[in-house]
């Protein structure tokens, strides 16, 4: 085993690896590398070995059909083992039933299924609906207003949205857009209770899906944009107290920094590195928010979690390193207390936020097993860290990327582009990535049985200028005029499959907008994913190609989910309806005519309005 | 107590009076001033009531100091934060032609004053009244509501939409009618 992954690394070619079927297509090329990978393809006609690449069976245990959170599991997979559904018949899928969620905002939610029910919850006022699948077209069994305080949408940092909810021990979890941490009875849908824990006034919203972990249900907060202070917190998932809050910039014990600290790089040792890498009291209102995944590691007992970009973006504010911002913790899963830091993006001059999805994966790394955690980060890199110790073991641009010119591996610290620093009144132009990163928010997917990483993401780059700003509690505290254009290519998303072995892509799909939806990738070797025109699509997980589609009534930037249903044949779901950052034109009516609007998305977002509009429906298939 | 405080206040005035002509810069209160009951909504049972317009929205709207002003201020009071350079992005959009809660001065003056439900904050205490006039002023010029011999000119900085004294009338956008 230990030979192929060598092998396959050195070879690179995805034809090297063990996938026969795509081997066969392309028989010229497979002589051609017959030559130099003579060896692998020895290893590879003797019966399948287990997956090189495999997440933590603790972090992954085997699939019960179920869909208890949105990215399916502790190592956030978003694999399924159904296969049901498969490469051959998928063209047969067909619509099982439809749900109107009653809210055109953007749906940026995964459904869940425990048992026989679904639970969706929508964009703000944040409704939960609990609907009975056990009948013919899934009647609604109950819903829950939580009626969070209309203000909170004046505070909302692109659309009003949320990620979804999470489910453990009879428990559905959820945030509302106005600071509220609600558990509900599965059954019944009564609340059991109601934590609030941010707060509007200072810009405070939360639109994260919480992870419940060991009796906690953790929760972040945005802001990034509002000049708010970034934490984590866990509540307690029997009352909802709060059982320890991590804060993400200033003085160490609020960081939750001690004695177990231990990060692998000198840029993250030092005392109170949240307060003397910023200036004066700024760290106060310096971002650093929670906004997007968590994945935790039973075996480690550790958490992962991103931190969000450093306000304002106008750099000039802040100069420093602005810990802990643009990075990644790893925290103790009961008390907090942080293990290690690595951050992905230094004082950051893009808007850089470091709160994607963290994959958690076992793998052979240059000979030896390795338990790592891969990240597409947000600044255009495909981090793969060593999560016991936060090393980078690589980070290679997964697109076009001109603001940085790589990561030194020796000192982890990402390599700035001096031709692209901005600041107050001046304009830099075509810096690549954007703001919105060469991928957002929107989660990727995992096959151990390719081995590939499965990308929604962007092609876009920016024109940037500082401006000054002022603080005022509330209100965002930004400092930057933005204006988005396509990236290279012209094409404004991808959705690319990445293999992690060789550092490389195996194959990438170009999209006219951005792709906004997460992924989810099943034994079936079928890939869904939305687009933002409206389609929902099933490609080949092992060659990318198109196998079925479906138009819904607007643009996809959902989570797509699979899961069995009590008849025993397997579902996808995919809730749809335009918006977030990438489709506030639509959701929010933002005139296309101001460059910079949506802090400079619209420019590039000009014929979304002519496309697509906005809505707010679940879509189920099945075969028939 | 209260007569002496008066009489403090009325000699301060008075001595104020003697040192310099008097100016219209700041009429009355810094601020708020008084209670307009302006209504949100064209329906009104019984008919319209003609709106009583206020006095202080005459002097400020085409007004080219007035409307320079605004601009300003609306980087200073972080207003293009959430509306962008007019376009939009958490708050709507203010250079198009749809107005959630009336066009005239005096609705967009008490919207920034004193909030609305679904998002926009309360600038009560926060911007003293004149400058929310001319912030309102600012705010119509941004649909090509001002005259263009008054609406600032293009900007320094990165040109994000034609300037204000050359957007074109949003509701005609920029067709005769």
């Amino acid at each position: 085993m230990k030979q192929a992954t060598q092998l396959a690394a050195f070879c690179g070619d995805p034809v090297c690896t063990d996938r026969a079927p795509a081997s066969r297509k392309h028989f010229g090329v497979l002589t051609a590398t017959l030559l130099v990978c003579a060896p692998l393809l020895t290893a590879a006609s003797q019966p399948p070995p287990a997956p090189a690449i495999s997440p933590p069976a603790t972090a992954a245990p085997p699939d019960d059909g179920q869909w208890t959170m949105p990215a399916k599991n502790y190592a956030s997979t978003r694999y399924s083992e159904l296969a049901e559904i498969n490469e051959g018949n998928v063209k047969n899928l067909q619509v099982a039933f439809t749900f109107s969620t009653g809210v055109n905002k953007g749906q940026e939610a995964a459904p869940l299924v425990i048992g026989n029910t679904m639970y969706i919850v929508t964009p703000f006022p944040n409704i939960v609906y609990a609907l009975d699948l056990s009948k013919p077209g899934a009647p609604m069994k109950w819903k829950y207003e939580p009626n969070p305080e209309p203000a909170a949408q004046g505070v909302a940092c692109c659309d009003v949205v949320t990620r979804g909810a999470a489910f453990a021990d009879g428990r559905v979890f959820f945030n509302t857009l106005d600071g509220h941490t609600i558990a509900l009875d599965a059954n019944s849908g009564q609340p059991i209770w109601n934590a609030h824990i941010a707060n509007i006034n200072i810009g405070e919203t939360i639109t994260m899906a919480p992870l419940v972990v060991k009796g906690k249900v953790l929760v972040g907060n945005s802001g990034g944009e509002m000049g708010v202070r970034g934490w984590v917190k866990a509540l307690d998932a029997g009352d909802g107290h709060v059982v320890w809050t991590a804060y993400n910039t200033g003085p160490d014990k609020e960081v939750l920094i001690g004695p177990d600290f231990k990060p692998h790089y000198d840029m993250d040792k030092g005392k109170d590195l949240g307060v003397t890498t910023w200036p004066p009291e700024a760290w106060k209102i310096g971002g650093g928010n929670m906004w997007g995944w968590i994945s935790y590691d039973p075996d480690l007992n550790l958490i992962f979690h991103g931190t969000g970009n450093p306000g304002p973006w106008n750099p000039d504010l802040r100069p420093g390193d602005n810990k802990w911002t643009s990075g990644i913790f790893a925290r103790d899963a009961d008390t907090g207390a942080a293990k290690w830091f690595y951050q992905w993006t230094p004082h950051d001059l893009h808007d850089y936020d470091g709160i994607n999805e963290q994959v958690l994966l076992d793998m052979n790394w240059q000979g030896k097993p390795r338990k790592v955690l891969v990240r597409p980060e947000r600044n255009g890199y495909l981090y793969v860290l060593d999560r016991t110790t936060g090393e980078v073991l690589s980070a290679k641009p997964y697109g076009p990327v001109n603001s940085s010119k790589g990561v030194d591996l020796k000192t982890g610290r990402l390599i700035e582009n001096p031709d692209k620093l901005t600041g107050t009144g001046k304009v830099v132009r075509d810096i690549c990535p954007t703001a919105s990163g060469l991928k957002d928010w929107q989660p990727s997917a995992f096959s151990p049985k390719t081995g590939l990483l499965y990308i929604p993401h962007n092609n876009l780059c920016m024109d940037e200028e500082g401006v000054e700003v002022n603080y005022i509690a509330g209100t965002p505290y930004v400092g930057m005029n933005v204006r988005m254009i396509p990236g290279p290519g012209g094409n404004r998303g991808a959705f690319t499959a990445w293999d992690i072995a060789a550092e490389k892509p195996a194959w990438s799909l170009k999209e006219n907008f951005p792709v906004w939806s997460g992924a989810v990738v099943t034994a079936g070797d079928v890939v869904f994913y939305g687009t933002m025109e409206g389609w929902f699509k099933a490609v080949s997980a092992k060659t990318g190609d198109l196998l079925w589609q479906f138009k819904t009534s607007s643009g996809i930037i959902g989570q797509p989910i699979t899961y069995r249903g009590p008849d025993g044949h397997q579902y996808v779901a995919i809730l749809s309806g335009v918006g977030g950052w990438a489709g506030a034109i639509v959701s929010g009516d933002l005139d296309p005519r101001d460059a910079t609007a949506a802090l400079g998305f619209v420019n590039v977002m000009k014929d979304l309005k002519n496309t697509t509009t906005a809505g707010g429906t679940l879509y189920v298939f099945r075969l028939p | 107590m209260r007569p002496v405080v008066a009489l403090l206040l009325s000699a301060s005035l008075a001595l104020a009076a003697c040192q310099r002509e008097e100016r219209d810069t700041r009429p009355q209160s810094a601020l708020g001033s008084g209670e307009q009951p302006i209504p949100v909504t064209t329906l009104e049972p019984g008919g319209q009531r003609p709106s009583p317009a206020d006095n202080k929205a005459a002097s400020f709207e085409a007004n080219a100091f007035h409307l320079s002003e605004g601009k300003r201020l609306f980087g200073w009071f972080n207003c293009s934060g959430c509306h962008a350079n007019g376009g939009g992005g958490m708050g709507p959009a203010l250079m198009d032609e749809k107005w959630i809660y009336g066009s005239s001065m005096e609705s967009i003056h008490a919207t920034i004053r004193d909030g609305r439900p679904n998002g926009m904050p309360s600038f009560r205490d926060k911007i003293p009244d004149d400058q929310i006039w001319e912030l309102a002023a600012f705010v119509r010029s941004l649909s090509g509501n001002a005259p263009s011999s008054a609406a600032p000119s293009r900007n320094d900085d990165m040109m994000v939409h034609p300037s204000e004294n050359r957007m074109p009338d949003a509701a005609t956008l920029g067709k005769s009618p």
